[in-house]
């Protein structure tokens, strides 16, 4: 239980760096956290004490293994977050050309 | 058998034109077209084809729930449609358009991954991947935005991003959580195990997905994007975002989710109204104080996912039929209204409400055409928006919510206000603005035409034998709630 509440929290930091950092680059990184927490909340949930990997045996079914499905998921998140930050990394340079500040605050000429 | 070529064609468009398009933009326009055209023509068929029927693709000869499926039924196809249509008039306003910025091939690829996300959001049966062609149409949509590269565009860009990627992580939670309750991921196999499982399941899944697909509505507390990224926007991507977009992945999403996953749980629809009611005051009131143009549209569009969310909370058959009849119609008005406010700003080069003015003279085809959208926006007989609130309307005062109907009047009263603000002082203004010696090409106007005309023609599906063939199967989808499971797995 106490994987799963410490999950959660790294979910809650993240979210938090997020909504309360400045910086543009500490918010890119605040939402690789936020990510990286709900990856491993699925790995977690694929875990099964003292399951084997997830390969068929020689006779008959392996009764006590690892869920395989959520790894392949977690493999998708993953390059898909990947893609999401190097875009993101990509506009905060921009901005920074544009704007010469990484403070969020100060890149304001969108209002109302 | 339609349903795969629906994602194929766009996928295959869009690698083909960064792979032979040089420095002009030629090849991409022909390729995007013809894709387009054979979209339309592929989601108009299978639409009038399906009627109640439920047809699943099950992806490489695996059988669910193993595999991936693909399901169309007349929810689905009635959204491909609507995405689609919009899909066509957008390129075809986009031609000249984007010839003002630099690489417009660029532009074109990405366009076809958007229509790519959005078809396979709206066409697949499994959540997972629901969620990867929502990242592929959200990831083409944050480049999108930020195509002309200036300054304010890179910051809308940046805040959209930050925005989505917080509530895509927030759906992934969710799809986990789902997925460690009932071990599968296709829909209709969780539709089909959740009611055996712990009910507390549905209610924290179902506030995370509330909070997740409610930022791609921008549902009003989840809004705070929308305005910068819709206005900031080319005018053919902000009529995509504002037209289908929000509504392919957030509002389809949410209706697919909450009636056909969770079997419309009143305390889901009792959040649904009161959170539409709140975003077609907050709305309308923010963009009444609005002088530009764009961002005065963006705000409305908050206001009218409102009235679509609010009839889909109703869930009486009168208030879903309104609701899907108001997303069709908001996505004609809204888009064309975009397109106005694009050609206006490509003409006289400003958004600004004040220093518009005789604009009759110089564009009459938009200022033509923007009277017609604003009318149908504000709910005017004989135009469709004004039968899709009447029906919203009388669905409130039956569902015994007259406090709602009256809220959606007034709401209604707000708006006719401010659009006759943007035609009086914006297309009918007193300045003189002199002929420019930019002008809006044939391809733009017939853009415009075409759905000035469909504003005024789609109100005829409210005539009964019209509305049977095309929204009654619609309704009965939704109303029918997990129907969806037995359509699905069960044949």
């Amino acid at each position: 239980m106490i994987v799963y509440i410490l999950c959660f929290t790294l979910l809650l930091v993240g979210i938090y760096g997020a909504l309360t950092k400045r910086d543009l680059i500490k918010i890119i990184l605040s939402l690789g956290i936020m990510g990286y927490a709900v990856n491993l909340m699925i790995i977690l949930f694929a875990y099964r004490e003292g399951g084997s990997f997830a390969i068929l045996v020689k006779d008959g079914i392996n009764s006590n293994m690892v869920d395989p499905l959520p790894q392949a998921l977690i493999l998708t998140s993953i390059v898909i977050e990947l893609g999401i930050t190097a875009m993101l990394v990509a506009l905060s340079i921009r901005l920074f050309q544009k704007y010469k500040t990484f403070d969020i605050t100060k890149i304001r000429r969108l209002s109302g | 058998m339609i349903l795969p070529f629906l994602i194929i064609i766009p996928l295959l468009a869009a690698f083909l034109i960064t792979l032979i398009s040089g420095e002009r933009d030629n090849w991409a326009i022909v390729l995007s077209m013809l894709a387009e055209i054979s979209l339309l023509a592929l989601s108009l068929f299978s639409f009038f084809t399906t009627g109640n029927d439920t047809y699943v693709y099950e992806m490489s000869g695996w059988k669910i729930p193993l595999t991936i499926c693909l399901v169309q039924d007349a929810l689905s196809g009635f959204m491909l449609v609507i995405v689609n249509l919009i899909a066509l008039t957008s390129l075809m306003f986009s031609i000249s358009y984007i010839r003002q910025y630099s690489s417009p091939w660029k532009y074109y690829a990405l366009f076809m991954l958007l229509i790519t996300g959005m078809n396979g959001v709206i066409a697949t049966g499994d959540i997972f991947n629901l969620f990867v062609f929502m990242e592929i149409a959200l990831f083409s949509t944050y480049a999108l935005v930020a195509f002309g590269g200036k300054a304010e565009e890179y910051e809308a860009a940046f805040k959209y991003a930050v925005m989505g990627s917080i509530s895509s992580t927030l759906i992934l939670f969710g799809i986990g959580i789902l997925y460690s309750a009932t071990s599968t991921l296709t829909m209709a196999n969780i539709a089909a195990i959740l009611p055996t499982i712990n009910p507390q399941v549905v209610f924290w899944v179902g506030a995370i997905f509330m909070a997740g697909f409610g930022l791609k509505a921008a549902i009003i507390p989840f809004h705070a994007w929308l305005p910068d990224a819709h206005s900031s926007a080319p005018a053919p991507i902000s009529a995509m975002l504002s037209g289908v977009l929000i509504k392919a992945l957030g509002v389809y999403v949410m209706v697919r989710v909450f009636f056909n996953m969770f079997g419309g749980l009143s305390v889901f629809n009792n959040i649904f109204m009161v959170l539409g009611a709140i975003s077609i005051m907050i709305g309308v009131l923010l963009a009444l104080g609005q002088w530009d143009f764009k961002r005065l549209l963006a705000y409305h569009s908050i206001s009218q996912i409102g009235y679509i969310i609010l009839g889909f909370g109703l869930a009486n058959t009168l208030g879903i039929l309104g609701a899907v009849f108001h997303l069709l119609n908001h996505a004609l008005f809204k888009s064309l209204l975009f397109y106005n406010a694009g050609s206006v700003e490509m003409v006289i080069g400003t958004r600004n409400l004040k220093k518009m003015g005789n604009m009759t003279k110089i564009l009459p085809v938009t200022s033509f055409t923007s009277m017609v959208a604003s009318l149908s926006i504000a709910g005017m007989p004989p135009f469709n928006g004004f039968f899709s609130k009447l029906i919203i309307i009388m669905a409130a005062i039956q569902a015994g919510h007259p406090v709602f109907a009256f809220w959606a009047v007034l709401g209604s009263l707000f708006t006719l206000a401010s659009f006759m603000k943007v035609q009086r002082y914006g297309f009918r203004g007193k300045n003189k603005i002199e002929k420019s010696e930019k002008s809006i090409s044939s391809m733009m106007k017939s853009a415009m035409i075409i759905l000035a005309v469909l504003c005024v023609v789609t109100s005829a599906l409210i005539i009964p034998c019209i509305r049977e063939v095309t929204l009654d199967p619609v309704v009965a989808v939704i109303m029918n709630k997990t129907g969806y499971i037995q359509a699905v797995i069960g044949r």
